[in-house]
């Protein structure tokens, strides 16, 4: 299988700190890939630059095989990377409809980037990403802060589906959530994979990503420091690498 | 879903409450005195209220947008004394309101720009603003209030009407077009995305910098607009103009179910609060009460307003989540 991201000697410096050192990547098409390591391994760091949030020091990045240099996360978007980050990326206030949305509006009688919104179209699409999730909810004029925890990373997942994602990288999307809703939340990330979309899971617990995972990357003091099939390895491994690094 | 459950929905939205409290309040003035529902009263308190209302909506979307404007009292006077004041030296009327409205642009820009740039509470970028521009007013009338120039088109903001005048038509204007524009444009859902929760707005893409500087502009514009027409109706530029104006537009906005940590508010909340204000005061005085509990009576309406909506949006989210659990 081709890879979809590759990444080519990455550095990262945060005022004097070395956060991200010399780091190389291969994520294959249609997999899901598990981020692992400790607090301060540098996982942050290196979504962060793939999202576009950060932009490296140094390295490159290809992307379905073309170099990229991302300015922005709405640049990372528009080719089809999406973030999910730890703080959900949902507004508690607004309607799930809106919050699919954000930013990218359904719009008519536009002038220039500014245009009145199409709410039917948008509830009606708003419903059907989540049906697509296996998400069923009441209604898309729900306050996504009357959602349970594992609902909206479900709504998160849903509007990256919907925008036609072809990576999504998932923040600890775990963290926080009971056994119930965990379980959740990894049924979306693999349905996912039939979808065509590689996800890239980020975590520091071994034991949420390991059954979902196809291939995973250890990390420790911004190092890459395993890079395995999950064939070729098992949790007693990865746990013994995560802990004595 | 159940009827039931969609009569309850539209009962926890905080604007309901405020109209209902404001029914109430029509009520219970009506009950003290008859003639506060006359044809009368309600020429003189609406014939006051648009200018109020103009401010509370400037207020109102700068406030859900996360943010806050103290010196819109200052603008308020600053624009239209600048207005008289350029007649006075021979700029066309029309000219001098333009040059006056920009006034009111540029005040909100820079209060924007120093929030923002320095990222400091904008509640210490503006407070400043409150001092400099009632500062500027006041040189500005170089020691004399000016008489007011005939030649500005004044009729045509304030011409008294049968029952109204012309600025509630303006402020109704403001109020549809900028309701519109919070409620159903896509501009509206990044005001109100950035006031929930910048973080996850940004990471969206929504560039939340430039969506509150368009929210702080809006706000310095309203208020000189707002002011202007004050002035065009007393016929006199005073410096005074607009004391205080600055609480009081919070507390019609906060009144209106606007959340006072951004994100959550209505147009229409604004407006049903900027005219409960005003038949407050109205129905005091109407009631023989001594008008000095006016401010004793807007203080307990705060109050109440927003104990009401906090208990009301908790019960909400209590219902939702429950509903969730289905």
């Amino acid at each position: 299988m081709e890879d979809i991201i590759v990444c080519e000697g990455l550095n990262k410096y945060y005022s004097g700190v070395h956060a991200l050192k010399d780091l190389s990547l291969k994520i294959k098409k249609d997999s899901v890939v598990g981020l692992i390591g400790d607090n301060g391994a540098g996982k942050s760091t290196l979504i962060k630059i793939l999202s576009g949030a950060h932009q490296p020091d140094s390295g490159h990045i290809y992307f379905e095989g073309n170099k990229v240099k991302f300015k922005s996360t709405k640049e990372a978007m528009n080719l089809g990377i999406e973030t999910i980050y730890q703080y959900s990326a949902l507004i508690p206030e607004m309607s799930i409809a809106r919050n699919i949305f954000i930013g990218r509006e359904q719009t008519q009688y536009n002038v220039g980037n500014f245009g009145l919104m199409k709410t039917k179209t948008m509830q009606d699409d708003a419903m059907k990403a989540l049906t697509d999730v296996e998400l069923h909810l009441r209604s898309p004029d729900t306050p996504v802060n009357q959602l349970s925890g594992g609902e909206r990373q479900g709504v998160v997942i849903a509007r990256a589906m919907y925008f036609k994602s072809k990576v999504l990288i998932l923040d600890e999307p775990t963290n926080h959530l009971s056994v119930k809703e965990t379980n959740k939340v990894l049924r979306f990330v693999e349905g996912l994979k039939s979808q065509g979309v590689t996800s890239i899971f980020i975590t520091h617990n071994l034991s949420h990503v390991y059954p979902i995972a196809d291939h995973l990357c250890v990390m420790a003091r911004g190092e890459k420091i395993a890079d395995l099939d999950k064939k070729d390895t098992t949790i007693d491994h990865l746990t013994d690498l995560l802990v004595n690094g | 879903m159940s009827k039931n459950y969609s009569l309850r929905s539209l009962l926890v939205r905080p604007e309901v409450a405020t109209f209902l409290m404001f029914l109430a309040i029509m009520i219970g003035f009506y009950i003290a005195n008859e003639r506060f529902l006359d044809a009368r009263n309600i020429r003189i308190v609406m014939g006051i209220t648009p200018e109020y209302i103009i401010v509370a909506i400037g207020i109102a979307i700068l406030m859900i947008s996360g943010e806050f404007d103290l010196s819109v009292g200052s603008v308020f006077a600053l624009v239209p004394m600048t207005i008289v004041q350029m007649v006075h030296q021979g700029i066309p009327p029309w000219f001098a309101i333009f040059l006056g409205l920009m006034i009111g642009i540029i005040v909100g820009f820079v209060n924007g720009f120093i929030t923002l740039r320095f990222g400091i509470p904008s509640f210490i970028a503006t407070l400043g603003m409150l001092y400099i521009a009632r500062s500027l007013t006041t040189v500005a009338t170089a020691g004399f209030p000016p008489p007011f120039p005939h030649i500005l088109p004044n009729e045509l903001f304030v011409y008294q009407f049968e029952l109204f005048r012309a600025s509630l038509y303006w402020a109704l204007l403001v109020a549809v077009v900028l309701g519109v524009m919070l409620h159903r444009s896509n501009v509206g859902n990044w005001i109100y995305a950035t006031g929930g929760d910048q973080n996850a707005a940004s990471s969206m893409g929504i560039k939340t910098g430039n969506v509150k500087m368009f929210c702080f502009i809006l706000c310095g514009f309203l208020a000189g607009f707002a002011g202007m027409i004050q002035t065009f109706r007393l016929e006199a530029p005073l410096p005074s103009q607009g004391y205080l104006l600055e609480l009081e537009s919070i507390a019609a906005a906060v009144i209106g179910g606007v959340s006072l940590f951004g994100g959550i508010g209505t147009v229409f909340g604004a407006v049903i609060g900027a005219i409960l204000i005003r038949f407050l005061e109205s129905g005091i005085i109407m009631a023989r009460i001594d008008a000095e509990w006016f401010r004793a009576g807007l203080g307990s309406l705060i109050i109440i307003a927003v104990v009401f909506n906090t208990y009301i949006s908790r019960r909400a989210t209590r219902i939702g989540q429950n509903k969730a659990k289905d």
